[in-house]
């Protein structure tokens, strides 16, 4: 391959007159990766370049009203949004993995069904992850428009996301430390807490990484359960306070036509903070590809 | 105590793998719940066929064939578009990128992949809406923005995919077509893409699956009419559009239409899923 790659330009140009249709071949795959770089370089740019100029400290005031649209209250709402979905999700994902690859024996029908089922979750659009919630923590169990059904809504959205890539954490984790610690007369469940998770922490990293990605960029599945109050939710029952993520928020900035350079503002910062999740899960996977 | 401890453990591991298939047994439930009784009660087939959406006519019209044919369309052109160049762009990754260009462009496409669907649709509004409007006149927010907006945002799912299968092909088969006389591209082109095909449609499927989902950025520019889709420069709703536009105020029939409607999508996730495993299966 590198010897292909490394012919001087001379006989590379000799061979392309041979062969039209390799030359052919070559330009449109050549303008293909252009048009993707350019297409992605145009977006961020273009957002990065109206946004920034509209990025003022009035919308980073705590109080959000029609007279000043700030986006504070979302952000922290996004924040709070984001950890309760991954307090609830988290665990589950990594349980579920850990009985799939520590646990189930082989041949295991059930291993099977949560193969499928994780399958199925992962290819659900979020608006019909949207109208379940609004269906179930809504309404059935009564909770109405709130932080708490947003949260398990997401939670479940992202549960396959988790369990995926801490399966695969956990199976790259070799046998030989399992062996070991049994050989050092560790039970099953203090091998799996004390050796194989903490090896296969980097892997669960960058799925809990990538569910963070998403649960930030979530609008549709937010909207019907969460509800679009653009207010931090506070006192006792701020479980069932309905709340905007930023998402949501800047979706409803963008649908009123009133806020556009507002709007510009919350995208820069969405981009940002979408920016960060990849470089961190980049950071990530680097560690696992060398433990 | 350290036995039952084990149990315990051992049957909260057990748990939690079962709260994937309850989630999916309760998504299934409470969707179908609420929607048949709906499509039963308007007919199935008028429902399903009917070519008028007007819920809050007298007597109301429920048909969403417009909304099927426009989640059809909307689709078919983001593969038209995003497919050839993804799968390319996808070529180029795996057998022309010099390493150095390799270490940009790999996190820029994931950042593509990353992107909130409001980013997405905020550019499409101020973006590629206005561009549509000022060269072939119309409204701008119509099927065609759509497409070239979910285009690029199946773009990063359909080359990463694609990439990972043209790398899983076996080195030898690319030796030997370059043995065999051929040029570089033509080993690429004729040997080494139809070997990573059931990869490469995996790709275009979930590709598709993730446009006939999209439902925000969609709203932001598709002009969500509820009519028979008129061309290619008109506006269009989809299934997606049509539930988060009017759920917001519907009730009694009206919202059962909704979720019926949503059960109409989730049946067609289920349909591409379901190829998509078939397809695996016969691979492996």
């Amino acid at each position: 391959m590198e010897y292909i790659n490394k012919r001087p330009l001379k006989q590379k140009l000799r061979a392309y007159k041979r062969s039209p249709l390799s030359l052919a071949l070559f330009l449109l795959v050549v303008a293909a990766t252009m048009l993707t770089a350019g297409i992605l370089l145009f977006l961020t740019g273009y957002i990065i370049v109206k946004g920034i100029p509209n990025i003022t400290p009035e919308l980073f005031h705590r109080q959000y009203n029609t007279l000043n649209v700030s986006l504070m209250p979302a952000l922290i709402n996004t924040v709070i949004m984001t950890l309760l979905s991954l307090v609830i999700a988290a665990p589950v994902g990594i349980f579920a993995a850990v009985y799939l690859v520590e646990y189930a024996k082989k041949g295991n029908r059930l291993v099977g069904a949560v193969r499928i089922t994780a399958e199925t979750l992962s290819g659900i659009p979020s608006i019909v992850y949207g109208l379940f919630g609004l269906l179930f923590f809504v309404t059935a169990l009564g909770w109405g428009l709130s932080l708490l059904a947003g949260a398990f809504t997401l939670s479940i959205m992202i549960l396959p996301l988790i369990m995926r890539t801490t399966e695969e954490a956990l199976k790259a984790v070799p046998d030989a430390y399992r062996e070991g610690s049994f050989g050092l007369g560790a039970g099953k469940l203090r091998t799996v807490f004390k050796i194989v998770l903490p090896a296969a922490v980097p892997g669960i990293l960058a799925g809990v990484v990538l569910g963070i990605g998403r649960i930030v960029g979530e609008t549709a599945a937010l909207i019907y359960t969460a509800g679009t109050v653009a207010e931090i939710p506070r006192g006792k029952d701020f479980l069932f306070d309905s709340t905007r993520t930023l998402a949501v928020h800047m979706y409803a900035l963008a649908g009123e036509g009133l806020y556009v350079n507002q709007a510009y503002a919350t995208a820069v910062v969405l981009l940002i903070i979408v920016i960060l999740i990849n470089w961190f899960s980049g950071f990530a996977a680097k560690k696992l590809a060398k433990a | 105590m350290r036995k039952y401890k084990e149990s315990i453990m051992k049957g909260l591991f057990f748990a939690a793998a079962c709260v994937l298939i309850l989630a999916v047994a309760l998504i299934c439930l409470f969707l179908f719940m609420n929607g048949i009784p709906a499509m039963a009660k308007i007919g199935i087939f008028d429902f399903l066929l009917g070519r008028t959406w007007k819920p809050n006519n007298f007597p109301p019209a429920y048909g969403i064939f417009p909304m099927i044919l426009g989640s059809i369309y909307v689709t078919a052109g983001a593969a038209a578009l995003g497919v050839p160049v993804g799968i390319l762009t996808a070529v180029f990754m795996a057998e022309y990128c010099p390493e150095s260009l390799y270490r940009l462009l790999k996190p820029a496409i994931n950042l593509l992949a990353g992107v909130p669907s409001v980013v997405y649709g905020f550019f499409g509004l101020v973006m590629i809406v206005p561009l549509i409007r000022d060269t072939f006149g119309g409204a701008g927010s119509s099927m065609l923005a759509a497409s070239v907006l979910l285009g690029i945002m199946i773009l990063p799912t359909i080359i990463s995919v694609s990439e990972a299968a043209l790398r899983a092909v076996p080195q030898s088969y690319y030796e030997g077509g370059l043995a065999l006389g051929a040029s570089h591209e033509r080993s690429v082109f004729f040997v080494l893409l139809p070997a990573a095909k059931s990869g490469i449609m995996a790709a275009v499927v979930l590709g598709i699956g993730r446009a006939i989902g999209e439902t925000m950025a969609v709203i932001m520019v598709a002009g969500n009419q509820p009519r028979m889709p008129a061309g290619l420069l008109k506006g269009v709703r989809t299934l997606t559009a049509n539930i988060v536009i009017e759920m917001g105020y519907a009730a009694d029939l009206h919202r059962e239409a909704l979720i019926a409607t949503a059960v109409v999508l989730f049946l067609f996730i289920l349909l591409i899923n379901l190829l998509l495993s078939i397809r695996k299966r016969r691979a492996g």
